[in-house]
């Protein structure tokens, strides 16, 4: 039975548009569960698209079903063009992820589908091969360089953990008659699984929240009520994201939005206007303002141009003190670092490249753990099979040692195979082996 | 006019001995050329077969009708199941062997075997024609054939080491053979260079046993062999000794003496075997190494102390063994040794064990890098079948990773090349729970049958094990239970109100085949091999359910076949190491190639669709 395969078709980075592609048996099941409305074939529909797990809207966009074998790879075939946000873009790969017999596609499979399905002369074959390999060795450079060589010294020990592992079992197994071989090995075993779970789930639950992106630069726009913060965010992100209205105390809720500042990765979050407030329900939002920016990497303090010098909170991250309605002022006051008008297109731009320049500075040397969905897809699955037997005392030593022979194999897509000669070596350096 | 042979296999170890007797056994007229008669089937090194891994192969070369695990059930002096404590697929029969008793057993086999000659000569040098063997010139003559097999040991260009002293020679008192080495290199094989060791060999009567502790053997000893039914050879046990400070001060103090360390020695040893000095040297914190003193006959007095090969000059090992308990006054019969040989790399093969530089030479055992009887007499029956096979114009037969521990050492040794002697580990094996000491007739004897190396009498009771097998499983699925009733034999399962079968219960760890029998009349009725049988199938039946979809997974990729002389050149986006590789090992299936050391998952991806396309392109 052949799997269902999906994968982002367009770039990695922050874009406009992002497309996701799935291809497979699974299609139609996906379409009917994840698309709000009735896909008819090669038609451009616009609907919600649901994770059906909890029925939670993961995006808008458009989507189109290619019915097999008129599609790209022959199969039937899905496209999800969604936001180009990295945020929205892994939760629908968790999404995809989470149904029966669906993975991330492998480097080139999409091709070779097509390829093996009769949908690609070799002349195009030939044409992407050194595409292909050019891709994936960029893939491969980008999971182990744009990381920083975090996850790659993080793979490293995760695998040097299991072969540990896997090598006491072995030794245990296959040198039992020889004298010298370690006994009752399991108790070390199982404790050296244990820790090695909780890291792998500690970094897939990173990964999860989106943690890479997230982590990004988080960027909080602040201030007194009525400062223009909503109308700021709006033009910043040139769209309707928060509620603007003129009236002090309209954005009670804390708004974020993912978006491409300058080439990087930034959440932009509105907050409620601080001010010591009767109305209950704006209390909690200035309580929720004060936390995110507790928890942001820059505040843009804003203020009314025509007002008087603003009062900064206590403590926090670094500030930029923005003076706000500049098209209603005449000049820019002293206390601001910088001024804007929402109307006016060069102090964006300027207040854009101040953004830029923090989160540059900032994001140098903080590069996130697992940078794609088939990383974490590989990790999540690795936990799974080294738990399957934390919970069995009784389970034989030959299933433990094959539950983390599959688990070692599914963390080969992050740091290479485990092959038998490892282990063997992991044996003999440690155990005096042999009569 | 040179007599004619279809094969002839050189060399009459226990790669030679399973090559001869497998090609016979499909029918070829077959020479087996020796140096000495009196030395085939000679145990070398260690009195014993089997063990983990290593009874994996000698059950599978019996189901394959060979000749090993009979033997060894007939010269077996005491036999012990290792992992007995542990699950069926970790379990390895091993017995302690009387030498005499194995080499007459084994002479006078293969003198009853039809279609087979025994010779004494030594090759000299292989004739060939066009890239094809074609006959061979011994020291007894010159002969025409169409195969043969090379199953050399350690004879090629072997160099005995002790001490400072060296001696040409294949094993202790036989001449190596140097003449056939220089032929093989003149046709560009890459020889590269092993060694291995044995320790000294001991007087028993010498030895005072009183203090030592004893190991015995499995009060009902299990035999190798399916078509053994008991051992009828008395069985006896071994001792166990240990090494003392005393003991590796002295080793400490000469370890400059010994040929490994003083760099006389350049092949690579295995890490598994390590000389007692290497123990020492790598491990200096342990304070003790155990030693086993094995008995090398029921009529010799000669033991075997397990743990201490050494090249040591002979004055030194002697000392160093008269500090360890029970050895004290102990005449050493004769020093221990390393020696040093040739190897031909095994990437040089393809799956049946042919050189790809030249048709029909086939080569097994120490030549190809292993280390082992059962390695090499596995490895023999392997290119003796092909061996015939080819002969006779018939598909070859070669065993996958998923069906034999064969298929697994094969695999590896042509793929990955050695760096050190190969020895069977069952952590070698992904599927190791399929690959079971118990099921290998299950798994290979119906392909024998198939294949015509089998038997009449085998054949027969094969097949009535099988029905057997089969009418058992076929009970114990029918019988159904409900959770209740489980309950009340005192087998708990959820009360889910869902009825199991008894097969499907034997699956639950604290089910034993004595529960279902005292409980279940129907059950008391089954052969009891069979019933044991059967419940280790339902104890590992639902890894089988995973493991058969990983296996059809990796056999989509083994299908796949690459040509011969396939041109990796025309393959667009391989980088320059991997066509490198690709081209020098040239594997015969996109599976082997994508278990090649460094050949990445893109690589066989690009492969695949350049192959896809020309087999579209030649069927259209």
């Amino acid at each position: 039975m052949t799997d269902t395969i999906f994968a982002l078709a367009t770039g990695p980075s922050i874009s406009a548009l992002a497309v996701v592609r799935v291809s497979g048996p699974g299609v139609p099941s996906i379409m009917l569960k994840c698309c709000s409305k009735e896909l008819v074939p090669r038609k451009a529909t616009y609907c919600r698209i649901i994770d059906p797990v909890t029925d939670e809207l993961v995006d808008t966009g458009v989507c189109i079903f290619f019915p097999g074998p008129q599609s790209f790879t022959g199969e039937d075939c899905l496209e999800f063009q969604i936001h180009g946000s990295p945020a929205v873009v892994v939760r629908l790969l968790r999404t995809l992820g989470q149904q029966s017999n669906a993975r991330p596609a492998e480097p080139g499979e999409f091709i070779r589908r097509a390829y093996v399905n009769g949908k690609m002369p070799l002349t195009s074959v030939e044409g992407v091969a050194d595409l292909l390999e050019a891709r994936t060795e960029s893939q491969r450079r980008q999971a182990l360089t744009q990381a920083g060589g975090h996850l790659a010294g993080r793979a490293a020990a995760w695998r040097a953990q299991l072969l540990d592992a896997l090598s006491l079992l072995n030794a245990e197994i296959d040198f039992a008659d020889e004298g010298d071989a370690p006994v009752a090995v399991q108790s070390a075993v199982r404790s050296t699984c244990q820790a090695l779970v909780q890291e792998l789930h500690l970094a897939v639950s990173n990964a999860a929240r989106g943690e890479q992106i997230k982590n990004g630069y988080r960027v909080v726009i602040a201030g007194l009520p009525n400062a223009g913060k909503s109308t700021l965010m709006n033009a910043l992100v040139k769209r309707d994201v928060a509620i603007v209205t003129a009236q002090a105390g309209t954005t009670r809720d804390v708004i974020e939005v993912n978006l491409d500042l300058d080439g990087f990765s930034v959440v932009l979050s509105d907050t409620a206007g601080i001010r010591d407030s009767e109305d209950i329900v704006e209390a909690i939002g200035v309580d929720r303002s004060k936390k995110t920016i507790a928890a942001g990497n820059l505040v843009l303090w804003l203020a009314d141009a025509r007002g008087g010098n603003p009062e900064l909170p206590d403590s926090g991250p670094p500030t930029v003190r923005v003076a706000s309605k500049m098209d209603l002022s005449k000049s820019l006051p002293s206390w601001a670092d910088v001024g804007v008008s929402a109307t006016d297109e060069t102090t964006l731009g300027l207040l854009v490249q101040r953004i830029g320049e923090h989160a540059k500075s900032a994001m140098a040397g903080e590069p996130p753990l697992v940078t794609n969905e088939r990383q974490r897809f590989h990790i999540e699955a690795a936990a799974r099979q080294i738990s399957t037997f934390m919970g069995d005392e009784g389970m034989p030593i030959e299933i433990l040692a094959d539950e983390l022979r599959r688990a070692a194999s599914s963390l080969r897509s992050l740091s290479g195979a485990i092959g038998t000669e490892d282990i063997l070596g992991a044996i003999f350096s440690r155990f005096c082996m042999g009569k | 006019m040179a007599s004619h042979f279809d094969v002839i296999v050189i060399g009459g170890g226990h790669a030679g001995c399973e090559a001869a007797a497998a090609a016979a056994r499909l029918g070829a007229k077959t020479l087996l050329l020796t140096q000495r008669i009196s030395t085939i089937g000679a145990m070398s090194c260690n009195p014993a077969i089997g063990g983990l891994g290593k009874g994996h192969l000698v059950r599978e070369i019996d189901a394959l009708d060979g000749l090993m695990g009979r033997v060894a059930d007939v010269a077996g002096i005491q036999f012990r199941v290792l992992n007995s404590s542990k699950g069926a697929a970790v379990r390895g029969p091993r017995a302690q062997i009387d030498r005499k008793i194995y080499l007459e057993t084994m002479q006078m086999t293969l003198l009853g075997v039809p279609n087979l000659n025994v010779l004494e000569g030594e090759a000299i040098e292989l004739l060939t024609k066009g890239g094809a063997v074609v006959g061979l010139t011994a020291t007894s003559g010159v002969y025409a054939c169409d195969s043969v097999v090379l199953t050399t040991g350690t004879f090629l260009r072997g160099m005995i080491h002790i001490g400072d002293q060296r001696t040409p020679a294949g094993r202790v008192g036989d001449a190596p053979s140097n003449q056939l080495s220089t032929s093989l290199l003149s046709h560009g094989f890459t020889l590269g260079r092993l060694k291995t060791g044995t320790p000294a060999r001991l007087d028993g009567k010498t030895i005072d046993w009183t203090e030592l502790p004893r190991q015995e053997g499995d009060s009902v000893p299990e035999p190798f062999s399916y078509l053994t039914s008991s051992i009828k050879t008395r069985q006896v046990p071994c001792h166990i000794t240990r090494t003392t400070e005393a003991g590796h001060r002295i080793i400490q103090d000469n370890l400059h003496l010994a040929a490994i360390h003083s760099g006389a020695i350049t092949g690579r040893g295995p890490r598994y075997c390590p000389s007692i000095e290497d123990k020492i040297s790598r491990f200096a914190d342990r304070e003790s190494h155990q030693v086993f003193l094995e008995p090398e006959g029921l009529e010799d007095d000669t033991i075997y102390p397990n743990g201490i090969s050494s090249s040591l000059p002979a004055d030194v090992q002697s000392a160093f063994i008269r500090t360890m308990p029970g050895l004290s006054e102990v005449r050493i019969l004769r020093p221990g040794y390393a020696i040093e040989y040739d190897f031909i790399d095994p990437q040089e093969l393809n799956a049946v064990l042919e050189t790809k530089k030249l048709r029909g030479l086939f080569l097994a055992g120490q030549i190809n890098g292993s280390t082992g009887y059962e390695e090499a007499a596995a490895q023999g029956l392997m290119a003796g079948l092909n061996a015939a096979l080819r002969v006779a114009g018939k598909p070859p037969f070669v065993l996958g990773r998923d069906q034999a521990y064969i298929g697994v050492m094969i695999d590896d040794l042509i793929t990955r090349g050695v760096s050190e002697p190969y020895r069977m580990f069952t952590s070698r094996a992904e599927y190791r729970l399929s690959l079971r000491a118990d099921n290998a007739d299950q798994r290979l004897t119906g392909l024998g049958i198939e294949l015509g190396c089998v038997s009449d009498e085998r054949k027969h009771s094969y097949v009535r094990k099988e029905d057997g097998l089969q009418r058992t499983e076929t009970l114990l699925r029918s019988i159904l239970v409900t959770p209740q009733q489980a309950s009340k034999t005192g087998i708990d399962v959820n009360h889910d109100g869902i009825r199991r079968s008894l097969f499907d219960l034997l699956a639950y760890p604290n089910v034993t085949v004595e529960m279902l029998t005292a409980n279940w009349h129907a059950v008391r009725s089954v052969n009891e091999t069979h019933l044991r049988q059967v419940a280790i199938k339902a104890q590992y039946a639902v890894y089988m359910d995973r493991q058969s979809k990983e296996i059809a997974a990796a056999r989509a990729s083994d299908d796949l076949r690459i040509p011969r002389d396939f041109d990796y050149s025309l393959v667009n986006g391989l980088s320059t190491e991997v066509r490198s590789r690709l081209s020098h090992v040239q594997p015969e299936t996109i599976g082997q190639a994508g278990r090649m050391e460094g050949v990445t998952p893109v690589a066989v991806t690009l492969l695949t669709v350049r192959l896809k396309h020309l087999s579209k392109r030649q069927a259209a």
